[in-house]
């Protein structure tokens, strides 16, 4: 193996989150990913994980490699996502957030929370409050992603809501973070503002619907798809770089 | 109190739901996260917040509350506007502060009856 570069956008709902269209099911999301010439996709459905098999399965010899993770909200209404390589690490993380996720969901106000399988087809329901804040604390979710040897990135820092410096003003010093990421809103000049305590800056798209996906990458220079090798991209070692 | 009086004594701008202002007000909320509104606001309070995003129209609506004050003359994003509307959700606009608006809704909403 060596490095070579990826495109990847790391933060892409399915029609799991309730406020995402109910269009973005697996093949449909990797036809998307393809069109828009991304190798890596990250599946980050609020404070869920319950869809990404299909996405990984949907997208088994397409040439885009799926990161499973999720979107998990804090008690500050700040949002995390969260990337594990291990099915089993990502199953812990989500157990850790079902245990603290109060409430239940009203499809009539939130919406629709559809579980499907790799051909899209609709096998079922999360009766979860998904778009809820969770009772952990940004340092317990981040603590916790970090234990399970996950990633932890803050999302979409630039925004007025759900961001880490929306709802906290700043970002903490020594919180284990392993990168902040910007929205499509904001232009890969204007992230350079929110650099930081040394943290590597990311833009994703945040798509909700198919015409988003993609609309903002990030480009990771790695050997392979995999966690481990964005974390030492993100860090600048051996090689790997990170670039918006 | 009615809602309409209390949009004229507080001078709030109407944003959505012009016809839905007839409601009975006697109680408020001043909160920002969310979360806590789902847990603490009550039916027919007002909430005041400066979250302008479109979670709060589902969280208002849910709880039903008679309307969203924002503060600090915040604009609320296009897709709030369209889902007050659809939920009929009154959305008002306050150019004062959380504090200083919360301070005069509870003045008038505890006057002594005869002074409105």
């Amino acid at each position: 193996m060596s490095l070579r570069l990826y495109k990847a956008d790391l933060h892409i709902h399915t029609c799991l989150s309730p406020c995402a269209d109910a269009a973005m099911r697996p093949s449909a999301i990797i036809n998307a990913a393809i069109h828009n010439r991304l190798d890596i996709i990250g599946v980050t459905d609020h404070n869920t994980a319950e869809n990404v098999p299909a996405m990984q399965a949907a997208a088994r010899g397409m040439g885009v490699a799926v990161l499973g993770g999720m979107e998990i909200c804090s008690s500050e209404e700040v949002h995390v996502l969260a990337f594990f390589d291990d099915a089993d690490a990502l199953g812990s993380m989500q157990q850790v957030v079902y245990e603290n996720l109060p409430g239940r969901n009203d499809e009539d106000f939130f919406g629709p929370q559809h579980l499907v399988d790799e051909d899209d087809a609709v096998i079922g329901a999360s009766d979860k409050l998904l778009i809820g804040a969770t009772l952990l604390t940004i340092a317990d979710v981040v603590g916790a992603i970090r234990r399970l040897g996950g990633l932890a990135i803050a999302s979409h820092v630039d925004r007025q809501a759900y961001g880490l410096i929306s709802q906290l003003g700043l970002v903490p010093p020594g919180l284990p973070l392993s990168a902040l990421e910007v929205s499509w809103r904001c232009s890969p000049d204007d992230a350079r503002a929110y650099r930081t305590h040394n943290l590597q800056i990311i833009r994703s798209s945040d798509a909700h619907c198919l015409q988003d996906v993609g609309k903002a990458a990030t480009t990771f220079k790695i050997n392979a798809p995999q966690i481990d090798e964005l974390a030492m991209a993100l860090q600048g070692k051996q090689g790997r770089t990170v670039s918006i | 109190m009615k809602l309409t009086r209390i949009i004229e004594r507080l001078n709030l701008r109407v944003c959505t739901a012009e016809h839905r202002l007839d409601r009975e007000v006697q109680n408020g909320y001043v909160s920002d996260l969310l979360s806590d509104v789902l847990a603490n606001c009550q039916e027919n309070d007002v909430w005041i917040t400066l979250q302008v995003h479109p979670n709060i129209v589902a969280v208002a609506a849910i709880k039903g509350v008679a309307a969203v004050i924002l503060v600090n003359d915040r604009q609320p994003q296009e897709e709030t506007l369209a889902k007050a509307r659809q939920e009929n959700l009154p959305i008002l606009v306050s150019s004062l502060s959380a504090f200083d608006l919360a301070g005069k809704l509870y003045a008038i909403l505890n006057e002594p009856s005869g002074a409105q």
